[in-house]
Formats: structure tokens, C-alpha cells, sequence
């Protein structure tokens, strides 16, 4: 009798851990997403303009330097902040100086934010400055987006493309 | 940090005897924790090998090859999968719980700080192994998982292109990164291989498997989860939706919420300070320990008992150094001695019968030397009185022995049961000291030094050196290996051997009769 209540005790172990891994191996679910939400991604990597222009050397001042480093111009390697906004149905959601990446920064700027937002139909501005200029934007570029809910909109900057550009 | 602990043991003190009702002490689970985590991890392993064969890289064709092993071969692949998933999951609980109940049992500090620290770098990759497995699938919850992650480590900002854009459209993935992650996923369980290795180095005979019943026992509850709840995928990632709500695997992923939503510095800084904390956790505060055990050359002859007697390789067997006629010498490593004075209680030399030279053993502990416990024992044995005198030996970490001594119970305290010679036993009885002797230390398979419950019912047994001796009469032994808990099963013990005493002819106490080489004459009264 001792016997089969040890075997039952060692069941009923068993068939707990099992109960136990089975169950948390996939519950309960995580859910950060309102309903009905749908998420803006905006993500991009660019480069501002040098903060110092470039200075056109001189033949002697090519002559002096050696072989390998002769060249037509001299840069500064620092570049200036970029200027990012991003308005949505007319208010401001973001406005941003994105500082340049590196430790002498020389490097681009990044910038990786979500935004959650209603689902349905919405009116995105998204400007950017990369010049130095204080005021006003060297990009600026206006959408319409309808989104569904649970829609993931990226959003990316590739001068080459035009500017912004969803993906 | 000592009340933490006190919780802790006392949590696993319990658990442990509720298991001890259904489980023999060798099969029970909690006594068997890092072998089962060995066991798991080859569970994970051979089923990883079979899954292996079937699984594509691809953006595409990651997931589907699952769902062809998931759906269409249901029967075996699918079945290797779902022994994947949940043995995986297994391994993290048990490696949990065996650290848990490590430090529980202060075997985390001094000596033993290295099993510590190679155990938290081994259950740290054993999370990234995990993680890295979820991702490969490709359905939501790896699509989850590689922007939580993404963006994590992002969030450090030495990248020089955010990782997390490269699940931000699904333009951006592409198949090479599977490769790398199969490579990963690969890696590192060998990584934690080589580490859990490294890990079993400072003990001897460490059980890497655990007992054939508890693994039967644990095969089947996999294989019976497996049918029953078959480990299945999510839809698969789409880069354009939001994967949530997400069914999450608490067991590895439990942190993502916070990483999610903690701002970076906070859930990196929190990340370090827990980490530097496990890591640090064996100095906080350092251990205080006695001294290690020593060797007198005087008394070594060279038989290596205490070597082969040793679990944490703390002794060697070295050349002899000083000219006897002993072919070896142990030598201790204080580094590695947790001064459980086993190796003192496997020296043939440490008799008590002993006087015509101070008792020294070849081998002893200078702070709870053998000539201490002989004082002590001769001490308590001059103070008992009565029939069915009892000497109990008892060790640190077993059943409390504080208000045991009593007129008929004599108490000596060991550093662990295997710290007693069998001749201590002999000793007892022969000089008349008790009626009958009762050793006593941690519930049976959980001995704290390991070893010493086993060594000591293996000498009185007669099957391990130094052996008891035959004419010890087998009435008058008693173990008790009853845990911290057994205070009652002790006491209950005591009441039932002192009953059997009283039946038997008492011992008288006496004046031994000595001989030249220190022998004692046996004369039971």
C-alpha cells in the first residue's frame, strides 16, 4: 500500500513539473499594444553636412604633404547635428537634435523611435535638417496613412530615394 | 545575506521532505539537480541534432521547414521539437533551482566560489542558447524576440547602424542572418558545454547523471507533454504588423516586458548590477573559514585514503619528501579544502586508541583536530550514566544537536559524519564510554561535503577502508540521516535505540588496558 502511494506521490510530481513547464512554456501572453493601436517606426541613419567647409589646398600645400597623403582639398571631419520633427494630424510628436555618432563626431546621426498610434486615417509630416541651417528644413515631405490596427509603418530616410520613404 | 540563506535552505529543507514522502532519497528530485540539468542538456542536444537535419535557413523557409516538422512529420520531428522546447525549459528550472539551493546551502562562498561563478556564466549562456533558439523559428515571437533584443542593444549605442532596423520592414532581413544565428544557437550550447566541464573541476565524482529511475521518470513526463501539448509555432513573422500580443516562454523570456519597457540605461544598468552581483555574490561577505586540513609526515604512510576519499580534489599523492619508506605523501590544497575532515576520517592512523604518542593522524583538521574529538568524546562518556547510554556523533549541518545532551546522551559535533574513523565507534564501546553509538548528519543523498554520508555507511558497512571492526557489535550502531528537519525522527530514534540498549548487557565503564604500540585490550563487560 506504502508502495503504490510512493509511486502515486511520484506521478503526481511528474505530471506537476509537466503541468507546470507545459504551461508557462506559452502562458499567459504579453500584450503592450492598445487595441485597436497601430505603431509608427522611424528609423534612420544620415549623416549631416561637415561643419567646416572644405578648403581647396594649394599646389605647394600638396607638395609638402607626403605621397600617399597628397590631396585636392582639406575637410574637417566634424559634422553638424541633424534637425528631425515629426508632426502627426498637426501636433508635434517629435522634434529632435540628433547629435553626431563617433568620438570626434564625425560619425552619422542615428534615430530609432515607436510611436503607437490610433489606427485609421492619419496626416504625417516628417522634417529634417542636415545642412546646419537653424531655421526652417532641407527635407520636408508630407503623407497621408490609413492604418489598420496592428500595422507596423516604417519609416526610413534615404536622401538618394527623394527623403523619406515608408517601407 | 545569512537571513536570505536561512529562508532559502529552510524553503528547500521542506520541499525536500515533502519529495522524500513519494521520492527514495536517491531518486529525489531536488537531491539530483545538476544531474538532471546534465540530462536535460542532452535531451536538448540530440533532439537540436535531429531538428537540425530538417531545419532551412531562410526568411521564409525557416518557418515553414518548422511547421513541415511541427505538422507533417508530426510523429517524430515534431515530437523532437516539443522535447527541444520543454527540456530546454526544463534545463533552466533545474539550473535555477540548483543555484538556488547552492546558495541556500552556503556552498557558493570560500573554496567552493568557483563551481559558483562557472555555474552563473553556464546558466547565463544557457539563456542566450535559449534566446537565440526562439529566434529561429521566424514566427511572431521571434520576430518579438529580435526587436526586443535589437533594440536593447541598441539601446548601448556603440553600434554604428541600429540593429533593430533590420526588422523594422520586411525588405530588410535577409537569409545570411539565419545562418549566423543557427551558428550562434550552435555555438553557444558548446560554449556551455566546455564551461559546465570547467564547472564539475573542483570535485571528484561528480554525478553528471542523474539516477536511472528519476531519468526514466523524467524522459516520460517529456514524452507525455510532448503528445499532449505539442511545442507549436506562432503565425509567422511579418515585419508590417506588431507582434502583439505575444504568447511568451516565462521561463526565458520572462524579462522582455521590462527590456521593452525600461529605458535602456535603467534595464542595462540593472542587467550589470545583477550580474556583478551573481558574480560577486561568493565575497559578499567573504567566508571565514577554519583551517584547512594538514599533513603530518610523521604519520602519513602514504596509503592514500584520504585521496580517494576527497570530494572536492583537494588532496594529492605526491613523491615522498621527507625519506620514509613510503613510496607517496598526500599533499592538501588549502585552495580547494572545504575542511569536512573527511580525508581525517579515512586515516588509518587516526586512532583513538592511541596513547603512547599524542594522536596525530596522518591527515587531520587542526581546528577540530581528532585529538579534540577523542577529549570530547571521553568527556561526554564520563558524564553519562545509566542503561542505555548513547554517544552521539553528529555533524554541522544536519540535525540540530543543541539541548540534545542529556544524562543517557553524550553529543559530539563533526564537521561532517565522514570526519568520524571508524575506530572512534570501536573506541566507544570498547572503553565502556556508552552503551551504543548513533551517528547522525544531513538527510540521506544530500550530505553537505558530498561524500560523508556515504563513506561512513560504506566503512561501517566493511566495504570501504578504514573498515570498522568486526567485533563491534552491529546492535550498538545506529545511523540517523535525518536533515535539519529531523529533529523529531532523531529524538524518536534515540527513545527506540536507548529501549534496544537496555536490553543488551551494559558496558561498563573501565580503566583500558594499554599495551606498548598503544592497543587497547578489548573486554566487553
Amino acid at each position: 500500500m506504502l508502495k503504490i502511494a510512493r509511486w502515486s506521490g511520484q506521478a503526481l510530481f511528474y505530471a506537476a513539473a509537466a503541468l507546470l513547464t507545459g504551461t508557462f512554456a506559452s502562458w499567459p501572453s504579453w500584450s503592450r499594444l492598445p487595441e485597436g493601436a497601430a505603431q509608427i517606426t522611424v528609423a534612420f541613419i544620415h549623416a549631416g553636412a561637415r561643419k567646416e567647409a572644405c578648403r581647396k589646398l594649394s599646389a605647394e600645400e600638396i607638395a609638402q604633404l607626403p605621397p600617399r597623403a597628397r590631396r585636392p582639398s582639406d575637410c574637417g571631419r566634424e559634422r553638424v547635428p541633424l534637425r528631425f520633427a515629426l508632426v502627426l494630424d498637426g501636433r508635434p510628436i517629435v522634434a529632435r537634435t540628433l547629435p553626431p555618432g563617433g568620438v570626434l563626431g564625425d560619425g552619422p546621426s542615428r534615430f530609432y523611435e515607436k510611436l503607437m498610434v490610433a489606427a485609421g486615417r492619419h496626416q504625417l509630416a516628417l522634417q529634417m535638417a542636415d545642412s546646419g541651417r537653424l531655421e526652417g528644413f532641407d527635407y520636408e515631405q508630407y503623407f497621408e496613412v490609413d492604418l489598420r490596427p496592428g500595422q507596423n509603418l516604417a519609416i526610413d530616410f534615404q536622401p538618394d530615394r527623394g527623403g523619406f520613404v515608408m517601407r | 545575506m545569512t537571513r536570505m540563506r536561512a529562508i532559502v535552505r529552510a524553503g528547500f529543507d521542506r520541499a525536500e521532505a515533502l519529495l522524500g514522502l513519494a521520492f527514495p532519497p536517491a531518486w529525489n528530485p531536488l537531491l539530483n539537480l545538476g544531474g538532471l540539468g546534465f540530462f536535460f542538456f542532452w535531451i536538448v542536444t540530440a533532439s537540436g541534432i535531429y531538428l537540425y537535419i530538417f531545419f532551412d535557413t531562410g526568411v521564409t523557409q525557416a518557418y515553414e521547414s518548422v511547421e513541415y516538422m511541427t505538422r507533417e512529420q508530426w510523429y517524430v520531428a515534431g515530437v523532437m521539437r516539443s522535447f527541444h522546447r520543454y527540456a530546454s525549459d526544463a534545463l533552466v528550472i533545474a539550473a535555477g533551482l540548483h543555484l538556488l539551493r547552492e546558495f541556500g546551502q552556503d556552498r557558493y562562498r570560500g573554496v567552493r566560489w568557483f563551481s559558483w561563478v562557472t555555474g552563473v556564466f553556464v546558466f547565463g549562456l544557457v539563456f542566450v542558447a535559449g534566446i537565440t533558439g526562439y529566434w529561429l523559428v521566424w514566427d511572431r515571437l521571434a520576430q518579438y524576440v529580435a526587436i526586443v533584443i535589437s533594440e536593447w542593444l541598441d539601446a548601448l549605442g556603440i553600434f554604428g547602424e541600429p540593429i533593430a532596423r533590420n526588422f523594422m520592414a520586411p525588405s530588410a532581413l535577409d537569409d545570411r542572418f539565419f545562418t549566423l544565428m543557427v551558428f550562434i544557437h550552435i555555438a553557444v550550447p558548446l560554449l556551455a558545454l566546455i564551461l559546465m566541464w570547467v564547472h564539475l573541476q573542483r570535485i571528484s565524482k561528480p554525478k553528471i547523471n542523474p539516477p536511472r529511475g528519476l531519468a526514466v521518470g523524467a524522459f516520460l513526463s517529456l514524452l507525455i507533454l510532448s503528445l499532449i501539448h505539442p511545442a507549436t509555432s506562432q503565425p509567422p513573422a511579418d515585419l508590417a504588423t506588431v507582434p502583439d500580443p505575444v504568447a511568451l516562454d516565462w521561463f526565458y523570456l520572462a524579462a522582455f516586458p521590462l527590456l521593452e519597457i525600461l529605458p535602456g540605461p535603467l534595464s542595462w544598468g540593472t542587467a550589470l548590477f545583477l550580474v556583478a552581483l551573481a558574480l560577486a555574490i561568493p565575497w559578499l561577505p567573504p567566508m571565514r573559514l577554519p583551517r584547512p586540513a594538514r599533513v603530518d609526515l610523521a604519520n602519513c604512510n602514504g596509503c592514500g585514503r584520504c585521496f580517494a576519499d576527497c570530494p572536492y580534489n583537494a588532496i594529492t599523492m605526491v613523491p615522498r619528501s621527507d625519506g620514509a619508506p613510503f613510496s607517496a605523501q598526500a599533499r592538501v590544497n588549502p585552495s580547494l579544502c572545504v575542511r569536512c575532515g573527511i580525508c581525517a576520517g579515512a586515516c588509518p592512523t587516526a586512532m583513538p586508541f592511541r596513547r603512547a604518542r599524542e594522536l596525530s593522524p596522518g591527515i587531520d583538521l587542526p581546528d577540530l583536530s581528532i585529538a579534540s574529538l577523542r577529549d570530547r568524546v571521553e568527556a561526554e562518556g564520563a558524564r553519562l550514566a545509566g542503561r542505555g547510554r548513547i554517544m552521539v556523533f553528529g555533524c554541522a549541518h544536519g540535525v540540530p544537536l543543541e539541548g540534545l545532551a542529556s544524562e543517557r546522551v553524550g553529543v559530539v559535533r563533526l564537521a561532517c559524519a565522514g570526519q568520524l574513523p571508524p575506530a572512534f565507534v570501536d573506541y566507544v564501546l570498547s572503553e565502556g564510554l556508552a552503551d551504543g553509538v548513533l551517528v547522525t548528519g544531513c538527510a540521506e543523498n544530500a550530505c553537505h561535503a558530498r561524500f560523508g554520508i556515504a563513506w561512513s555507511e560504506a566503512r561501517f558497512a566493511r566495504t570501504r577502508d578504514p573498515q570498522l571492526r568486526k567485533r563491534v557489535p552491529a546492535e550498538r550502531l545506529k545511523t540517523c540521516w535525518a536533515g535539519r528537519l529531523g529533529r523529531p525522527v532523531l529524538a524518536a530514534e534515540l527513545a527506540s535505540f536507548a529501549h534496544e540498549l537496555e536490553a543488551l548487557p551494559q558496558l561498563a565503564p573501565r580503566q583500558p588496558k594499554r599495551g606498548l604500540l598503544g592497543r587497547t585490550k578489548v573486554e566487553h563487560a
